[in-house]
C-alpha cells in the first residue's frame, strides 16, 4: 500500500491541491463546507463529493457532541483526577479512527479511478479538506491501481 | 557533507543528515541515533518538549517549578507537622481528605502544564499558496510591501465575527483562536498563557486548568483551617507563644495559605463566571460580547443557561491533539515550493534537490549579503519584500522544503520572515499586549505576596535580542541542510552586531 502512494506522490501527476475550508457559521464545532469547487467540476460528480463532505461533517459533529457519554466520560475522567486518559482512549480518537477508515474507503473506491486524493484533515489540523487532483492520464485516468490508500502519516 | 551537532536549548535535538545529492533519502552515513525525527524535534514553535515529545510546555517554565515547590512544601509541611497531631485530636480523615485534594491538584496542574492547550499546527506551503492566491484575488494587485490586514467576516448563530489572519502561521484563525505571543503558535479557544502552569490554556487544557484552580483552592482553604485549628487547640493546652516554638512550619503555611486563598480563590471565582457564560479570558478582557459595544452584541457560543454552558467546559469531548508531536518527520513528500505568482511547480524530489543545492547557495549568499547591508531589520522591511518578491524563489526554506519535504508537517515561516515578524507580532500584539498587561494585573495580586520573579516580557520584534531570537526561532526547524544552517548562523552573527 505504501509503495502504491509512493507512487502516486512522487509521480510528476500531481496538477493540483483544492482545498475546502471550514464553516464556521454554526461556531467552532467542525464542519466543512459543502460548496463543490469549480476545479473539481470536470473529474468528479457534484453529488458523489458533497455526500463525502456531508458525510465526513456528520462524523465530526457525533465526535463532539455534547450528550450522555460525553458527560459520564469527563465525570469519570475528573473523578480519577484525569490518569484515566492514560490508558483510555476518548470517544473522540475513537471517532477519528473511523473517520479515517471513511477516507480511506472513499479514496480507494471513488476518488483513486478519477485521478484524485482527499487528504485527512486531522493531518492539516482540522482547517481544510485538502484534495490533490492528479493530471488525466489519458485513457480511463486509472493509472492510480484502485489499491491506493489515502495517505495517512504514521502516528 | 558537514555533520551538526547543534544542541538548541530549546530543544535538544541532533540534526541527523539528511543527503540532498543522491535520490535516496537512506544513504547517511553519519547519523547517530534514530534515522528518522520527530515532530516535536521540528516544530516551529517556542515550546520545550521532554520525555521525546510526550511533554509539552512553554519555554519559561521558571514559575512553574515556583509554583510546584509551593505546593509540595506546603502540603508536605502539613502532613508532616500538623496531620499528626489533628489526625489524633480530631479524626483520621483530616490526612485523608488531604491527601485526595493534594494528589488531585498535583494530577490536574500536570495535565494542564504537559499537555497541548490546542495548538493549531502552520499552514503548508500548499494551503498558504492557495490562501493567497484567493486575497489577492479578492483584493486585486497586492499593495505593496506592508499588506493590510485581512479579515474574514462569518456569521455565527446571528453575530458576526471577524477572522483575522495570522501572518505567522499563515491560516485564518478559527473563532475563539488567538495567537500566543510567547509561545508563537495559535492555540485553539485561546484563554490566556499561564507563567504559573508555564503553558498557555486553551481549548484541550482549560477543564484541567480550571479543576486544578478550584481544587487548589479546596486545598488552600482546607490547609488554613486546619492549620489555624491545630495552633488553637494546641495553644489551649500550652500557650500561644510555645505553640509557635513547637510547630515554626505551621506559621509559613498559614502565610502562604493566607496570600494563596485570596488570589486563587478569587481566580477560581473569575472562571467559574466565565464557564458559566461559555467566555475566555481573551474575550472578557476585549469586551467582546460585553452589552457596551452594542444593544444587539451577544455571545453567540453560550448555549443559553448556566448548566449547559458548565457541562458543555467541563464536560464536553476532548479534542485530541493536532501536532502530533510523536509523529515522525516524512521525508519522501515532495513539498511544492509556495508560489508567487499563482502557478504551483510541481516535479520529482530528485530535480528538486538538485536545484535545492545550486539555487540555496545563491540564495544564501543573497541573504547573508542582504542582512550585512540592513543591522536592524525590522527598520527596513523595504529590502526583505523586493527579497521576498524574486520570481519563483520566495523562501529561504523554499528550495529546502523542496529537498528535504516535511509530508503533512507544516514548514515553518521561513519565507519572508521578518515581514511576517513584523506583521504577525505587531497586530496581534495589540490583541495580546492588553491581554497579557490585564493577567499580569490579575496575577499581580498574588506575585506580590509570593515574591514571584518577574513574569515573563515578551520578545518584542524591535529589540536586537528579540530579533535574533525570532530569526533563531524560525530557521533552526526550518532547515536540516548544512549549507543553510551556516549562512543562517552568519546572518544570526551578522544581524546581532
Amino acid at each position: 500500500m505504501f509503495h502504491n502512494l509512493q507512487e502516486l506522490r512522487q509521480s510528476p501527476s500531481l496538477a493540483t491541491k483544492v482545498f475546502i475550508q471550514r464553516d464556521y457559521s454554526e461556531g467552532t464545532v467542525c464542519r466543512f463546507q459543502i460548496k463543490f469547487p469549480s476545479e473539481l467540476g470536470s473529474r468528479i460528480e457534484r453529488t458523489l463529493f458533497e455526500d463525502t463532505v456531508k458525510t465526513l461533517n456528520t462524523y465530526y459533529a457525533e465526535a463532539e457532541k455534547v450528550g450522555g457519554q460525553s458527560y459520564m466520560e469527563g465525570c469519570l475522567a475528573c473523578a480519577t483526577a484525569y490518569f484515566i486518559f492514560l490508558c483510555m482512549e476518548t470517544r473522540y480518537e475513537k471517532v477519528l479512527k473511523k473517520i479515517s477508515g471513511y477516507i480511506q474507503e472513499q479514496n480507494e473506491k471513488i476518488y483513486a479511478p478519477r485521478g484524485l486524493l482527499l487528504t485527512d484533515p486531522v493531518e492539516r489540523g482540522m482547517r481544510v479538506i485538502e484534495v490533490s487532483v492528479f493530471e488525466d492520464r489519458g485513457s480511463s485516468g486509472s493509472s492510480p491501481s484502485s489499491n491506493v490508500s489515502s495517505g495517512i502519516s504514521q502516528r | 557533507m558537514l555533520q551538526l551537532g547543534v544542541a538548541e536549548p530549546m530543544r535538544e535535538c541532533e540534526y541527523s543528515q539528511i543527503s540532498t545529492r543522491s535520490s535516496t533519502p537512506m544513504e547517511t552515513p553519519y547519523k547517530k541515533r534514530t534515522p528518522k525525527k520527530r515532530k516535536w524535534q521540528a516544530f516551529p514553535g517556542r515550546n520545550k518538549f521532554y520525555c521525546n515529545g510526550r511533554i509539552m510546555m512553554a519555554r519559561q517554565t521558571g514559575v512553574f517549578y515556583l509554583t510546584l515547590v509551593l505546593i509540595l512544601i506546603t502540603s508536605g509541611l502539613f502532613f508532616t507537622f500538623d496531620c499528626p497531631f489533628l489526625s489524633v485530636q480530631l479524626t483520621p480523615a483530616i490526612p485523608v481528605i488531604g491527601g485526595v485534594l493534594f494528589v488531585f491538584v498535583l494530577g490536574t496542574l500536570f495535565r494542564t502544564s504537559f499537555s497541548d492547550p490546542g495548538v493549531l499546527p502552520r499552514a503548508t506551503p500548499d494551503e498558504a499558496a492557495d490562501l493567497e492566491r484567493q486575497i489577492d484575488v479578492a483584493n486585486g494587485s497586492s499593495s505593496g510591501y506592508r499588506p493590510p490586514p485581512r479579515t474574514k467576516e462569518v456569521v455565527i448563530n446571528g453575530q458576526t465575527v471577524k477572522l483575522k489572519y495570522c501572518f505567522t502561521c499563515k491560516i485564518f484563525r478559527p473563532p475563539r483562536a488567538s495567537h500566543c505571543s510567547l509561545c508563537d503558535n495559535c492555540v485553539e479557544r485561546f484563554d490566556h498563557h499561564c507563567p504559573w502552569v508555564g503553558n498557555c490554556v486553551g481549548k484541550r487544557n482549560y477543564r484541567f486548568f480550571y479543576m486544578f484552580i478550584l481544587s487548589l483552592s479546596f486545598l488552600t482553604i482546607f490547609i488554613f483551617a486546619f492549620v489555624i485549628t491545630h495552633v488553637i487547640l494546641r495553644s489551649h493546652r500550652q500557650g500561644f507563644l510555645n505553640t509557635l516554638k513547637d510547630t515554626p512550619a505551621s506559621v509559613l503555611e498559614v502565610v502562604v495559605c493566607f496570600f494563596s486563598v485570596w488570589s486563587i480563590v478569587g481566580l477560581s471565582g473569575f472562571h467559574t463566571y466565565l464557564i458559566s457564560s461559555n467566555q475566555t479570558t481573551n474575550e472578557d478582557i476585549k469586551g467582546s460580547w460585553s452589552s457596551k459595544r452594542g444593544k444587539d452584541n451577544y455571545n453567540p457560543y453560550s448555549h443559553g443557561n448556566i448548566f449547559t454552558n458548565c457541562c458543555a467546559a467541563l464536560c464536553g469531548p476532548l479534542p485530541p491533539s493536532l501536532i502530533d508531536r510523536r509523529g515522525f518527520v516524512q521525508s519522501d513528500t515532495p513539498q511544492p515550493t509556495p508560489p508567487t505568482n499563482g502557478i504551483t511547480m510541481y516535479g520529482s524530489t530528485q530535480s528538486q534537490s538538485h536545484m535545492c543545492v545550486q539555487d540555496q547557495c545563491i540564495q544564501s549568499t543573497k541573504f547573508v549579503l542582504q542582512a550585512a547591508a540592513t543591522p536592524l531589520m525590522q527598520s527596513e522591511p523595504v529590502i526583505l519584500t523586493d527579497e521576498a518578491s524574486l520570481p519563483g524563489r520566495t523562501s529561504l526554506g523554499g528550495p529546502c522544503s523542496g529537498a528535504l519535504p516535511l509530508g503533512g508537517q507544516p514548514t515553518p515561516p521561513t519565507s519572508t520572515p521578518n515581514l511576517s515578524c513584523d506583521n504577525g507580532m505587531l497586530p496581534t500584539r495589540n490583541d495580546h499586549s492588553e491581554a497579557h498587561h490585564h493577567m499580569d494585573g490579575v496575577h499581580h495580586h498574588f506575585l506580590t505576596p509570593e515574591e514571584a520573579p518577574s513574569p515573563p516580557g515578551m520578545l518584542p520584534c524591535g529589540s536586537p535580542l528579540g530579533h535574533s531570537h525570532t530569526i533563531q526561532g524560525f530557521y533552526n526547524p526550518a532547515s536540516q541542510d548544512s549549507l543553510h544552517e551556516d549562512s543562517v548562523r552568519g546572518l544570526v552573527k551578522l544581524s546581532s552586531v
